[in-house]
């Protein structure tokens, strides 16, 4: 009886029946919203009842002290982790908790990961060539040959990106700078509409980071972008929006000065430098 | 890799416009040439005369020189190091085996129109099932394909979904080719016992006993490989063969911008094991029997030695690896038979530490030293210049 009620409940649409891969909308502005969302680890509450919005085209930064739950934001954006409670919404339309890890990348989300991943075997040409969306069959793959579109898609990227001049380098003879920004243009190469960046200038020279600030920056606007990030020079140097993350849940968000301000976040994060 | 590389063109004919291959296959085809013209028009007594002996021994030499290529395919560009890849040689020599072996018909001891000698022996009454269709070339060769091909298939597609890779895979190829040499063994298979198959008379209506027909196979080999080193060539030259080497280095990545890694090793792991077939199917007429001593592990092993000794990843490094040491183990056995094993053994460590690369390494490495040098010098500069 229970499943008769069940299948003729009028207030819900089946899953099976919700379209799956239509665009991605963001008419009403945000590109993804986190609503309520509380993961726990052993009674260990990661994530505590966590609201974000991040709307289309922002470059937003997230801060927090070690153990504040930035990464495991970002396993729950990617389908890594499950949250206990709460919704996570791409867009209007998709949610992401009903979605695994490859259904959400095709969708348009890229992460980068702290450590550099990259193919080091290969050119650094061939690693955007390998990462462009396409037909990833295997027939497919051994026929496919490179268009001019192709080709204007990977040049694009490598200008992005700034290695042009390296494009004939083994990516494995990078620097760990150089290494940063390829991931960074792989991801580019698979269209993603929300780019989510994991420490991208850990262990990076001034110079280096520098450039990463300008790269990321010129990313926002045609992509959304969420960097999550230590080093409070470089967030300072690239932020719009800081969101300060404290045990799990946001304790600030703002401009850089008005976080920096905040009387509570000196007290747990900034203060801490003193 | 190749920093000449058109990714715009066909994968088909990216191959012959590749520098290396149109040398591997002039020296090749040009060698194959050379030595059949010297067999056939050079008088017995001459000096430059090569004795039919020495022409089988070549062809049998570039069998395993096709065998060496196919493990350099998946080990090499896929990062999967099959210790079992004689087991994939030699069903196909298997299914050449008993296409040879019904082609004796009446002319055998016993004299028995259907059924092989063994079997008579045995007193076996009728053919067995799997036996039936052997007596026809076409179904024959097209097994020494599909043979080793769905056996593959069938292996590729329970490892690599359950994503199993590196020394466990290798075990596991390892446990395969004991497996199939413990139950070729046995009479009760059907193929021959530990006599396995021989006493072969015709292949395709030539005595296999002529000279003619001796020269035909070694050319036959030498075409054999020549395309299976085109259809590797195609692969690893493509944006497959590219995917491969990701898989090879960074699988986790490699799923995570999209590809499904398993289908990749399974497709490439096939073709590999189609081509030691051939390579099998060849070498069986030339040697004259195929037992199941060719399933043992310690095969399987000696082709990595050979493989890791022309240096990986390269394919042609592959054949050169397996002639020299083939080569070498001929003259070996013969002037030092007890000795062979323990000379194998200090190669293996001696190109391992002095040319981890292997021969194709140093070779590559002398012709384009002065070309790197000043390369890097340029990188540098471009370097300074972001």
């Amino acid at each position: 009886m229970s499943i008769m009620t069940e299948f003729t409940r009028r207030d819900r649409v089946f899953e099976f029946l919700a379209p799956t891969q239509s665009p991605v909308d963001v008419r009403h502005g945000p590109i993804l919203y986190l609503e309520d969302v509380t993961v726990s680890f052993d009674g260990f509450k990661a994530i505590n009842n966590l609201n974000l919005t991040i709307d289309d085209g922002e470059l937003r930064c997230i801060i927090g002290p070690n153990g504040a739950g930035k990464t495991t934001m970002m396993d729950i954006i990617t389908g890594k982790t499950r949250p206990d409670t709460g919704s996570v919404w791409f867009g209007s339309r998709h949610n992401l908790l009903n979605m695994n890890e490859p259904e959400i990348a095709t969708l348009g989300i890229g992460r980068k990961f702290q450590k550099p991943t990259v193919f080091e075997a290969l050119t650094v040409f061939e690693n955007l060539e390998l990462s462009m969306a396409a037909d990833k069959r295997v027939f497919p793959t051994l026929t496919a040959a490179l268009t001019g579109e192709h080709q204007d898609r990977i040049d694009e990227v490598l200008d992005i990106i700034g290695l042009s001049d390296l494009r004939e380098r083994l990516a494995g003879i990078l620097s760990h700078g150089q290494k940063q920004w390829l991931e960074i243009g792989m991801l580019l190469m698979q269209k993603p509409r929300l780019l989510l960046v994991d420490e991208p200038v850990a262990g990076m020279t001034e110079q280096e980071m520098e450039r990463t600030a300008e790269l990321l920056t010129g990313l926002a606007g045609k992509q959304s972008v969420v960097v999550v990030e230590h080093d409070m020079g470089f967030v300072r140097s690239i932020a719009r929006k800081v969101t300060v993350l404290h045990q799990g849940s946001v304790l600030a968000e703002g401009s850089m000065d008005q976080v920096s301000a905040d009387p509570d976040v000196v007290k747990v994060y900034l203060g801490e430098d003193d | 890799m190749t920093q000449s590389t058109n990714y715009g063109q066909s994968w088909l004919t990216r191959p012959f416009t590749e520098r290396s291959t149109q040398i591997f296959l002039a020296v090749l085809l040009g060698a194959v040439a050379l030595v059949t013209f010297l067999n056939l028009t050079m008088p017995e007594d001459s000096a430059l005369h090569v004795s039919t002996y020495t022409v089988t021994l070549m062809g049998k030499y570039l069998c395993y020189a096709l065998l060496a290529v196919a493990v350099d395919l998946v080990w090499g560009y896929l990062g999967i190091l099959s210790l079992g890849h004689g087991a994939f040689f030699a069903l196909g020599g298997y299914a050449m085996g008993m296409y040879l072996m019904r082609q004796i018909g009446d002319r055998g001891v016993y004299g028995n129109p259907e059924l092989p000698d063994f079997m008579v022996f045995l007193n076996w009454q009728e053919l067995p099932w799997y036996w039936y269709g052997f007596d026809m070339a076409w179904f024959a060769f097209l097994m020494v394909l599909l043979a080793p091909g769905i056996l593959a298939f069938i292996f590729g597609y329970l490892a690599f979904r359950s994503r199993v890779t590196g020394v466990y895979l290798s075990i596991i190829t390892q446990a395969l080719t004991f497996a199939l040499m413990l139950a070729f063994f046995r009479n009760e298979m059907g193929f021959g016992g530990n006599n396995g198959l021989t006493d072969f008379m015709d292949i395709l209506g030539f005595d296999l006993r002529t000279d003619g027909a001796r020269l035909g196979l070694f050319v036959a080999s030498g075409i054999a490989l020549a395309i299976g080193y085109l259809i590797c060539r195609a692969i690893v030259g493509s944006k497959l063969g590219r995917v491969s080497v990701a898989c090879r280095d960074a699988e986790a990545r490699t799923r995570f911008i999209g590809y499904r890694v398993e289908r990749i090793q399974l497709f490439v792991f096939v073709v590999s094991a189609m081509l030691a077939g051939v390579a099998g199917a060849l070498y069986v007429p030339q040697v004259g029997i195929i037992n199941p001593s060719e399933f043992s592990p310690l095969f399987s092993i000696e082709v990595v030695v050979w493989v890791a000794l022309g240096g990986r990843a390269t394919l042609y490094g592959a054949v050169i690896g397996a002639l020299i040491v083939n080569y070498a183990k001929t003259v070996f056995t013969g002037v030092m038979p007890d000795a062979w094993l323990f000379a194998l053994g200090a190669l293996f460590v001696l190109v391992t530490v002095f040319l981890p690369k292997g021969i194709a390494g140093l070779l590559a490495g002398l012709t384009q030293k002065k070309a790197s040098t000043d390369k890097s010098v340029a990188g540098t500069a471009q370097e300074a210049g972001v």
